[in-house]
This record gives structure tokens, sequence and C-alpha cells, in this order.
């Protein structure tokens, strides 16, 4: 049986979903924005791979295929990103003052708290990208000579914080404008954060793509300078 | 057909996507050049936008469940994490909300202060 699951180019696919529409029904039913989907989901399938001792590598042959329609699906978002392009334009100084804002607060926060917690230089440039989206993160903390694996680990923790905490934080904060809200979401938990700022509206998504793409550039020249301070 | 003639623009646009990450000497991923490529070819209009609508808003519905691989993914980077994953997840908290308060906060005092300057200049002028 464990062998049949562990050789079968199915199982991990379909076990996804299914943890997926699990998440969905749980979120239709309760509506308490802790049960998020994407969280719900990724917890029923660690806890049915280490119930069934199926290895992360295995299954992960399997519901690879899923993750292979990433790229595509982020090209996708330029979809709505052109249809909102006149509101882009009108807003474009608001729009660039509040993703330098924010990636400037990502890089600076993270410096601050691992001097407090008196990290290594190691583990302070292995935080440094953790906002930014999965491809371009990996790349900046391999670059300044960081932990890769625990960079995606953090990224994808992130992504999923900023998607369960998106509606919390936006009424604590008092954050209300439409455009707003989808910079915030995009540019503090990348494409995780998207698909939520997605669920939120049109406007929410169109900005939260924009914000992938910026605050990674962004991010790319400000992490190599702010390496440098630890 | 149409579903399928969408899908194959989009891959095509993935692949120019991956070309470019491979001529670019910075980690920009071939997802997010395929992005600028694709709003690069509605903008010319080289690319209709009733060439992808469909399958495109398909994709984009679904992407949460592409997560679900690689966030299952922590179960193997666990050992690494396990010596330091209290100050990193703290630090992984407070960093998320703060940036995103402060995008959201910063991006809506500019857009309601230019929407304040621009209700308030016809009213400077006399008619």
């Amino acid at each position: 049986m464990k062998d049949f699951l562990t050789d079968s180019v199915f199982f991990g696919a379909f076990i996804s979903l299914a943890a997926y529409e699990a998440g969905l029904l749980l979120k239709k039913k309760f509506r308490i924005a802790l049960l998020n989907p994407l969280l719900i989901g990724t917890i029923l399938v660690m806890a049915a791979l280490l119930l069934l001792k199926v290895e992360y590598r295995s299954y992960n042959e399997s519901a690879g295929y899923i993750s292979y329609l990433l790229t595509p699906a982020t090209v996708c978002l330029a979809v709505p990103l052109y249809q909102q392009l006149e509101l882009l334009k009108k807003n474009r100084k608001a729009v660039a003052a509040g993703i330098t804002a924010g990636v400037l607060t990502s890089l600076f926060s993270v410096f601050l708290l691992a001097k407090l917690f008196s990290l290594s230089h190691e583990q302070y440039v292995t935080l440094l990208p953790k906002s930014i989206t999965t491809a371009i993160g990996m790349g900046v903390s391999k670059e300044l000579g960081g932990m890769e694996t625990i960079t995606v680990a953090v990224i994808i923790v992130t992504g999923i914080l900023g998607n369960v905490m998106a509606e919390f934080v936006c009424k604590i904060f008092r954050i209300q404008e439409p455009v707003a809200k989808g910079l915030a979401l995009g540019t503090s938990s990348h494409a995780i954060g998207t698909a939520k700022a997605m669920e939120l509206g049109e406007i929410e998504g169109a900005m939260s793509s924009l914000s992938i793409a910026v605050a990674g550039l962004l991010t790319v020249f400000g992490a190599s300078i702010f390496a440098k301070f630890m | 057909m149409k579903y399928l003639h969408q899908f194959g623009i989009i891959l095509f646009l993935s692949f120019l996507g991956e070309i470019l990450h491979r001529i670019i000497p910075l980690p920009v991923p071939a997802s997010v050049c395929g992005l600028l490529l694709m709003l690069l070819a509605l903008c010319t209009g080289i690319l209709k936008l009733n060439q992808v609508r469909e399958t495109a808003g398909f994709l984009i519905e679904i992407m949460p469940v592409m997560f679900i691989p690689a966030a299952v993914g922590l179960l193997d980077a666990w050992p690494s994490l396990r010596p330091v994953w209290i100050p990193i997840l703290l630090i992984t908290v407070i960093t998320t909300i703060l940036v995103m308060a402060v995008t959201g906060q910063v991006t809506q005092y500019m857009i309601r202060k230019e929407t304040k300057r621009k209700r308030s200049i016809p009213e400077r002028r006399p008619k």
C-alpha cells in the first residue's frame, strides 16, 4: 500500500486538491479568517503524509505537476493589471510611494529584529528577501550567502500569514482604499497574498500583482545594500 | 478549441519569459519576465484581451492550490529550521504585519492627499 502511494503519479496531486477543497468547505461553513483554504490544505496534506508515512519527495513528484502551473498563472496576472492600467496611471505617485515604503520597512525591520535577536550574518541575509516572491527571493538569498531552504520556508510562511491576516490588518490599520489594500498585500506577502487580493476584488488583485514585480525588483537592489549593515 | 489556443499563448509567453530570465543577469524569475511581456503585448495591442481572458481567469482562480506543494515542503525544511524557529517565526510575523500596515497607510495617505488637492483646485479658481 505504502509503495503504491509512493509510486503513484496522481496521489500527491489528488490529495492536494482534495485538501484544498476541504479547506474551502470549512471556510464556507464557519467564515473564520484563520480557516484559510491554503493553510488548512497544507496542514491536511502534511498530516496525511506523516500518517501514511509517505516522504515529501515522492509526494512532490506527483504534486509538482500542480506547481508547474505557477509560472503560467503568474504570467496571467498581467491580465488584471492591464485591465486596471488607467487606475494605476492615475495613482502612480501613491503606488510608487507605497511600494517603496513597504520594501524599506521590510528590509529595515528585518535588520532591527535580527540585531535584537543577535542573529548571525548568514541568518540575517536568509531573512532579508522574506516578503518577495519565492523565485526572486531564492536568488537573492543565494547571492548574499543565505540558507536557501530556510528562505523558501520563511517566504511561504510569510505568504500564508499575509493571506490569513490581510482582512484583520486592514481593519486594525483602517486601510480602506482598494488600491492601498492590494499594494499592502502584494508588497508584504507576494503571490500568496495576491491570491487573497484577487478574492477581495479586481482592483486589489491587480495592484497586488503589480507589487509582486516591483517590490521583488526593488528588494534585489535594497537587500544587497542592507546585507552590508550586519 | 478556444481554451487550447489561449493556454498555448500563455505557455508561449511563459517560455519567452524563461528565455529572458536566462539572458538577464539579475535574479528576475521567468514568471515575472513573462508577466511583463504579457503586459507589454496587451498594451501594444499585439495580444488582444479575448485571446487569453478565460484561461487566465481560470489559472488565477486556482492559484492558491499551486502553493500547497511548496508549503508542504516545510516538512523537509524543518530539521534546518528547528534550532532557530522561534526568533525566525517572531521576525516573520512582526515584519509581515509592519510591511502590510506601512504600505497600505502610505498609499492611502497619498491617494487621499491627491484627491483633496484635485478637489480644492477648482474651488480656488473663481468662475
